[in-house]
């Protein structure tokens, strides 16, 4: 704007600030000394009960110690846990990927009618909205103890998860594929198969993978609660103060999960 | 025969992207559409295989009305109109053959389609146009591998597999680098007298439509305001079609438009 040759001597010496992230100084001082305001509250009303901690931790300490040296004495319950656990994951992956797949499509603005994205949504959001401990509550409640609950519960929670971020990746896709598509004179599935499939497809195989190890994880979680697999060995672990047995427990979940999810992220990126 | 009367293109309440166009184009001839970007020329295309739906008027392939057809109507009208666009709009991820035989999705059935089972025809004719065109070499090799030249002929490949009675192409070299360009118009101009097809292209490159094309037909604001032979085309047709704009800014209308290397004097 302003003419080229005196400008570099007229203005020198201009400040310059990053602007503010929130533009208002009322708004922005404001948020703080109301973050600030709340935490004291927050802290002064919860009952920090000091003495209650310093009793815990020894106890906490002994509970340790029996832990070592982990016991790998039952290995036969431990594998018929993990196997159990990896058949609920594998089961539960197989069926919400294969769920979420209709309804990632439902749920994709650009590829499906208004009714049609309403009910999508929607079975994602319920299936979204609760903790997959609360849902396998809910499921041992309705089908009794044992890994079925667990498999209705991940399926759903994988639906949830899948589902969701599939049709983000459909919203995403290059239209002009379709476009293609359509030009040739393709219905509504074979559009699906040519134009869209393809597309999603890295993505696809990348979350179920990705959701076969978070399963995994999960499995163990709902077993306490009494949907089968390793957390129900666990949980009588600790229900018997066998420390040293339950420890290996842990160790084993920690080294299934480091291998899984060391497979996991080298299918990802094989995928292309 | 293509016949297109008193077309009107209205997107929301803006002012009409096509105003009333009347156009027709027999027999096996090569024409090619010129015009600023924004003028409609993207929308005229699309308007004739319905990725765009006309406001009003009427569109008729060989006395086959084309406006208001539904569902399955359409889609049967839609495989007899081939398509190249400007962004070659290939399955990436699939590979030469299968975006060749996606040609043949309006012929299919759907479970044909999803186990690519395609009858021997299709097969037998997918090669012999990719050898046509000297792509049949990369048969199995992904779309997202080849060069953008071999990409477009590709595409040209999947539009003959719907033995379409006409060829609409939206800019289709302006992707490509002026050598590959001028070898896929070459390309169009011969496939176009070999099949006996009429051939519609959308083209920013003047010189090229003169060179590759029977008949030109510039637009302008939604109107047809050339209409001739290469040799007719002249200075004062170029100015009367690219003449006096100033800025993108005033066509913005026309979603289907990309880039404009239409001269441009600013800056």
């Amino acid at each position: 704007m302003t003419p080229g040759k005196t400008a570099i001597d007229a203005n020198s010496g201009r400040v310059w600030k990053k602007p503010p992230f929130i533009a208002n100084p009322w708004v922005r001082y404001g948020l703080v000394a109301i973050t600030l305001a709340y935490l004291y509250w927050a802290f002064s009303t919860l009952p920090f009960d000091w003495q209650r901690i310093a009793e815990g931790l020894p106890r906490a300490g002994k509970i340790f110690g029996g832990a070592f040296p982990p016991s790998f004495e039952r290995a036969g319950l431990l594998w018929t846990g993990f196997k159990e656990s990896f058949q609920i994951a594998f089961l539960a992956t197989l069926l919400g990927v294969l769920l979420s797949v209709p309804i990632a499509v439902m749920a994709a603005r650009n590829v499906a009618p208004l009714p049609m994205y309403i009910l999508g949504r929607t079975l994602i959001i319920v299936s979204r909205s609760f903790h997959p401990v609360i849902v396998a509550i809910l499921f041992v409640a309705a089908v009794g103890f044992g890994p079925m609950a667990g498999i209705l519960t991940l399926t759903l929670y994988s639906i949830g998860f899948v589902a969701k971020l599939l049709a983000e990746e459909i919203e995403e896709i290059d239209w002009g594929q379709v476009e293609a598509m359509r030009s040739v004179g393709a219905g509504y599935m074979k559009i699906l198969v040519y134009g869209v499939f393809p597309q999603i497809m890295p993505r696809q195989i990348g979350l179920s993978m990705y959701q076969l190890d978070s399963n995994l994880r999960a499995s163990a979680v709902v077993g306490i609660v009494g949907a089968g697999g390793i957390g129900g060995t666990l949980m009588n672990a600790f229900g018997r103060y066998d420390y040293d047995f339950a420890f290996a427990i842990l160790l084993m979940i920690i080294a299934i999960i480091l291998v899984s999810e060391g497979l996991s992220g080298w299918v990802r990126k094989k995928v292309w | 025969m293509l016949e297109i009367t008193n077309l009107v293109k209205r997107y929301g309440q803006n002012d009409p992207v096509l105003k009333g166009l009347n156009l027709k184009v027999e027999g096996s001839s090569v024409v090619s559409i010129v015009g600023a970007s924004g003028a409609g020329k993207s929308t005229l295309l699309r308007c004739i295989n319905r990725l765009v739906e006309p406001t009003s008027g009427s569109i008729k392939l060989n006395g086959h009305e084309l406006v208001n057809l539904r569902g399955g109507e359409l889609r049967h009208s839609r495989r007899r109109i081939g398509m190249v666009f400007q962004g070659f709009n290939l399955i990436d991820r699939l590979t030469v053959m299968e975006n060749v035989l996606s040609g043949r999705l309006g012929y299919v059935s759907f479970f044909q389609a999803l186990t690519r089972r395609f009858p021997q025809s299709d097969i037998d004719r997918a090669f012999s146009l990719m050898e046509r065109v000297g792509i049949a070499h990369y048969a199995d090799k992904r779309a997202d591998q080849l060069s953008g030249g071999e990409r477009q002929r590709v595409a040209v490949v999947r539009a003959l597999m719907q033995e379409p009675q006409i060829l609409l192409a939206d800019e289709p070299t302006a992707s490509l680098d002026p050598k590959t360009s001028q070898q896929i118009m070459s390309l169009l101009q011969s496939l176009a007298s070999e099949m006996s097809l009429p051939v519609l292209i959308n083209i920013h490159n003047v010189t090229q439509a003169r060179m590759y094309t029977d008949r030109i037909v510039g637009m302008r604001h939604g109107q047809m305001i050339f209409d001739g032979e290469p040799k007719d085309f002249n200075q004062d047709a170029l100015d009367a079609i690219y003449g006096g704009i100033e800025s993108p800014e005033e066509d913005g209308a026309d979603s289907g438009q990309q880039a404009s290397p239409a001269p441009e004097a600013t800056a």
